[in-house]
C-alpha cells in the first residue's frame, strides 16, 4: 500500500464523515418542516432560506451555552458518553456503500467507507455499542430519570436488535441463492447489493423487497425502535421521564446526543435501503449518458431510496401516539421475534425446495 | 527474527499495544473498587481481545465476540448490577479480603492454560496472519465437525434462562402478597 | 481480504472522536461557565430531591438481557449457517432449524411463564392461573 492508496482511504473517509454532517444538518429542519406541514404549522422560516439554516443556528446556539457538569455525576464516564454516542453513529455509515465503484485510471475505488466481508456484521455489533453511551450517560449522571431512562433504553435497544439481527439473517440466506455463479451467502453489504441488480421479467427490479417483504416490515419496525424514534421514544418520553439518559446533559454535550441520533435515523434508513431496495442500484443508461452523470446517478438512486426511508420516519413520528412500555416489550418479543423466526425458516424451505428440490428426492 | 524484522511488521505494533491495553484494562478490572467501572473496564478488555482475534486472522470471530460479549453479555452484567443496587459512589466492601487466594489460584489457571496451548500447538505459527479466514470455514467446522455441540448449546442456554426464570419468580410474590392486602 | 482494510475503521474513530473533542473544548473557550449549587443540583422539575437514585430495579430486565444473549448467540450461528447455506443444502436447514426450535421453545417457555408480561395485571393473573396462589376473599 501506498500513499496514494492511503489518501485514498482517508478521503472516502472523510467523505462518508462531510456526509453525515451535511445530512444531519438537513435532516433535522426536514423533520421539523415536514412535521410541522402534518400538524398544519409553517416551521422554521427564519434562518435562511425556507429556515434551512435552523439547524446551524440551534447548533449556534448551543455552542455558547453552559455545559454543566452536575454535582452528583461521575465526572469521568460523564465527559465519557457523548464520545460513546457520537462514534458507533459514525461507525455504522462507515460500511453502507452509497454509490458504484468509480474507476480512476487503474484504480478502481468502491464509494463505501469501508468493504469488508463480514460489513453486516461490524454495522450489528456498532449498534449495539450504542448501548454503552445511553447507559453510562443515565448511570454517571447521578440522576434519577436519567437512570430509568437509560435502563429503560437498554432494555428496549436490546429487545429490538434481537429482531433487527434475525431479519438480516432472511437476506442473507435469501441473497446467497441469488447470485449467478452460486458462490454462497455473503455477509458483505457491497456484495448484497451487487446482487440485487437487474431485473425479474424485464420490469420488476430484483430488489430484497419483494420476497422479503415480511423481513422488511420487521426489519424496518426495529430500525425504528433502535434508533428511539416516536412511537417507540418513550425513552425520553417527557411526562415520565423528563429528557430521558441525557437529561442532565446541556450545551455542547447535549448537541452531540442529539446529532449522534440524527445520524443513526439517516444510517438506518441507508441500512435498509441497502439490505431491501437495492442500494445504489437503478438505470444508468451508460454509454447514453455523459460518464460523470453515470457515475452520479447511482449516489442519487441511493440518497431518494433513503430519503423516502426516512420521510417514512417523520411520517410515523406525526401520525402514532407513544407506546406503553408494556406494549413495547410485547411487540418486540411476543410478535416481532416469533415473526422473525418463522419468516426466517419458512425462507429457508421454500429456498431449500426450490434450489435443491424435495429433501427426499 | 531480527529487531528489524520485528520493528518492519505493523501487526507487531498493533499486537504489541492492544497487548499493554488488555493488561492494564483486566487488572483494573479486579482492583476497581467500584463494580460499574469494573464491567466497563471489561468491555475495553474485551474489545481489546476482540482486535487480537483479528491479529489472528478470525475475522467472524472477532466480531461474534463484540456482538456477544460486548453487545449482550456485559449488558446482563450491568443490569445485574442495576437489580441489586445502583452504587454511584465508591463501595469499599468490594475489596477484597481473599486476594491472595485468588491471585494464586488465576496464576495456576494462567499456567495451566499455557502449559496446554504450547503442548497443543508448541511452535506451530499462524500462517495466515493479515488474511482473515471465510466465514465459510467457520460455517463448515460448527455445522459440519462440531454440529452435536451446535446443537446441546440451546440446550444450554435454555437451562440458563431457567434457572434465570426461577430467581425472578421472586418478585412475583411480593407483589402478589401486596395485591391480597390490597384486596 | 486483508487487515488493511480495517483502516478506514481507525481513522473513522479517530476522526469522530477529534471532532467530539474539539466541538467540546473549543466551546468551553466561548460559553459562560458560573455554576451555582441549584443549577447542579439533579434535575428535578425545580422540586428538590428527596429521593437518591440508587433504587433497585425491577428483575424483568435481567431476564430481558438473558433472553437476548440467548438470541445473540442464535443470530450469530445463524449467519454462519447462511453463509454456507448453497453448500449444506437440506442438511444445513434441518441442523438450523431443529436448532432455531429449542430457542423457539425457550421463548415459549419464558412467554408461559409470563416473564414477558410488563404490565402487572396481565402478570398477576398469569400468576394465579398458572401457580394457584389463591386469591384472599
Amino acid at each position: 500500500m501506498d500513499w496514494i492508496d492511503f489518501l485514498i482511504v482517508v478521503l472516502r473517509v472523510v467523505v462518508v464523515f462531510a456526509l453525515l454532517l451535511l445530512v444531519t444538518i438537513i435532516n433535522v429542519w426536514a423533520e421539523r418542516k415536514v412535521v410541522a406541514d402534518f400538524q398544519n404549522r409553517i416551521g422554521p422560516e427564519r434562518a435562511g432560506p425556507f429556515g434551512m439554516l435552523q439547524t446551524v443556528a440551534d447548533g449556534l446556539k448551543l455552542f455558547f451555552k453552559e455545559s454543566i457538569i452536575p454535582a452528583r455525576s461521575e465526572v469521568g464516564m460523564f465527559l465519557l458518553a457523548p464520545f460513546l454516542a457520537v462514534i458507533p453513529a459514525f461507525l455504522i455509515f462507515l460500511n453502507i456503500p452509497f454509490g458504484r465503484p468509480i474507476t480512476i485510471g487503474d484504480r478502481v475505488i468502491p464509494l463505501q467507507g469501508m468493504d469488508v466481508d463480514v460489513g453486516l456484521l461490524i454495522v450489528l455489533a456498532m449498534s449495539s455499542m450504542a448501548v454503552y453511551a445511553v447507559v453510562i450517560a443515565g448511570w454517571s449522571s447521578g440522576s434519577k430519570y436519567p437512570l430509568l431512562g437509560g435502563v429503560r433504553a437498554t432494555a428496549q435497544a436490546i429487545s429490538y436488535e434481537a429482531a433487527m439481527g434475525l431479519a438480516m439473517v432472511a437476506v442473507v440466506l435469501f441473497s446467497a441463492t441469488q447470485a449467478a455463479d452460486a458462490p454462497g451467502g455473503t455477509l458483505s453489504l457491497a456484495e448484497l447489493v451487487e446482487r440485487q441488480s437487474g431485473t425479474w421479467a424485464g420490469i420488476i427490479p430484483r430488489w430484497n423487497l419483494i420476497p422479503q417483504i415480511v423481513a422488511f416490515v420487521i426489519f424496518f419496525i426495529a430500525a425504528i425502535a433502535e434508533t428511539n424514534r416516536a412511537p417507540f421514544d418513550l425513552v425520553e418520553a417527557e411526562q415520565e421521564l423528563v429528557g430521558g439518559y441525557f437529561t442532565e446533559y446541556s450545551g455542547m454535550r447535549f448537541a452531540m446526543f442529539f446529532l449522534a441520533e440524527y445520524i443513526n435515523i439517516f444510517s438506518m434508513s441507508a441500512l435498509t435501503a441497502t439490505l431491501f431496495l437495492g442500494g445504489w442500484n437503478g438505470p444508468t443508461w451508460d454509454g447514453v449518458l455523459p460518464v460523470w452523470l453515470s457515475a452520479l446517478l447511482p449516489f442519487v438512486w441511493f440518497m431518494i431510496k433513503t430519503y423516502v426511508l426516512v420521510f417514512i420516519f417523520f411520517w410515523i413520528r406525526a401520525t402514532l401516539p407513544r407506546l406503553r412500555y408494556d406494549q413495547l416489550m410485547a411487540l418486540g418479543w411476543k410478535r416481532l421475534i416469533p415473526g422473525a423466526l418463522g419468516w426466517l425458516m419458512l425462507t429457508a424451505v421454500v429456498l431449500g425446495y426450490r434450489r435443491f428440490g424435495l429433501p427426499w428426492s | 527474527m531480527t529487531v528489524d524484522a520485528w520493528i518492519a511488521e505493523p501487526v507487531n505494533w498493533v499486537f504489541s499495544i492492544v497487548a499493554v491495553v488488555i493488561l492494564f484494562t483486566a487488572v483494573r478490572v479486579v482492583t476497581s473498587p467500584n463494580v460499574v467501572h469494573a464491567a466497563l473496564y471489561l468491555v475495553a478488555a474485551l474489545a481489546g481481545s476482540a482486535v487480537m482475534f483479528l491479529l489472528l486472522s478470525a475475522e467472524f470471530v472477532a466480531l461474534v465476540l463484540v456482538l456477544v460479549y460486548i453487545g449482550a453479555v456485559l449488558v446482563l452484567f450491568l443490569f445485574g448490577i442495576m437489580i441489586t443496587r445502583a452504587p454511584t459512589g465508591f463501595d469499599e466492601g468490594l475489596s477484597n479480603d481473599r486476594k491472595l487466594v485468588s491471585a494464586a489460584i488465576s496464576l495456576v489457571l494462567l499456567g495451566v492454560l499455557s502449559w496446554a496451548s504450547l503442548s497443543a500447538f508448541g511452535t506451530d505459527t499462524v500462517n495466515t496472519v493479515g488474511s482473515p479466514t471465510a466465514t465459510e470455514i467457520l460455517g463448515d467446522a460448527i455445522l459440519g465437525r462440531f454440529v452435536i455441540p451446535f446443537e446441546v448449546v440451546s440446550f444450554i442456554l435454555l437451562s440458563a434462562l431457567i434457572g434465570g426464570i426461577t430467581v425472578a419468580r421472586r418478585d412475583l410474590t411480593p407483589l402478589e402478597e401486596e395485591e391480597r392486602k390490597a384486596v | 481480504m486483508a487487515l488493511v482494510d480495517y483502516l478506514p475503521f481507525v481513522v473513522m474513530l479517530v476522526l469522530a472522536a477529534g471532532f467530539v473533542a474539539v466541538s467540546l473544548v473549543a466551546s468551553r473557550f466561548a460559553r459562560p461557565s458560573n455554576p451555582t449549587p441549584e443549577k447542579l443540583a439533579p434535575y428535578e422539575c425545580g422540586i428538590t430531591s428527596e429521593v437518591e437514585p440508587t433504587q433497585r430495579f425491577p428483575v424483568k430486565f435481567y431476564l430481558v438481557a438473558m433472553l437476548f444473549v440467548i438470541f445473540d448467540v442464535e443470530i450469530v450461528f445463524l449467519f454462519a449457517w447462511a453463509s454456507i447455506f448453497n453448500e449444506l443444502a437440506w442438511y444445513g436447514i434441518a441442523a438450523a432449524g431443529i436448532f432455531t426450535l429449542f430457542v423457539l421453545e425457550t421463548l415459549v417457555y419464558v412467554w408461559k411463564r409470563g416473564a414477558l408480561d410488563w404490565n402487572v395485571k396481565t402478570r398477576s393473573r398469569y400468576a394465579r392461573e398458572h401457580f394457584r396462589i389463591e386469591e384472599a376473599a
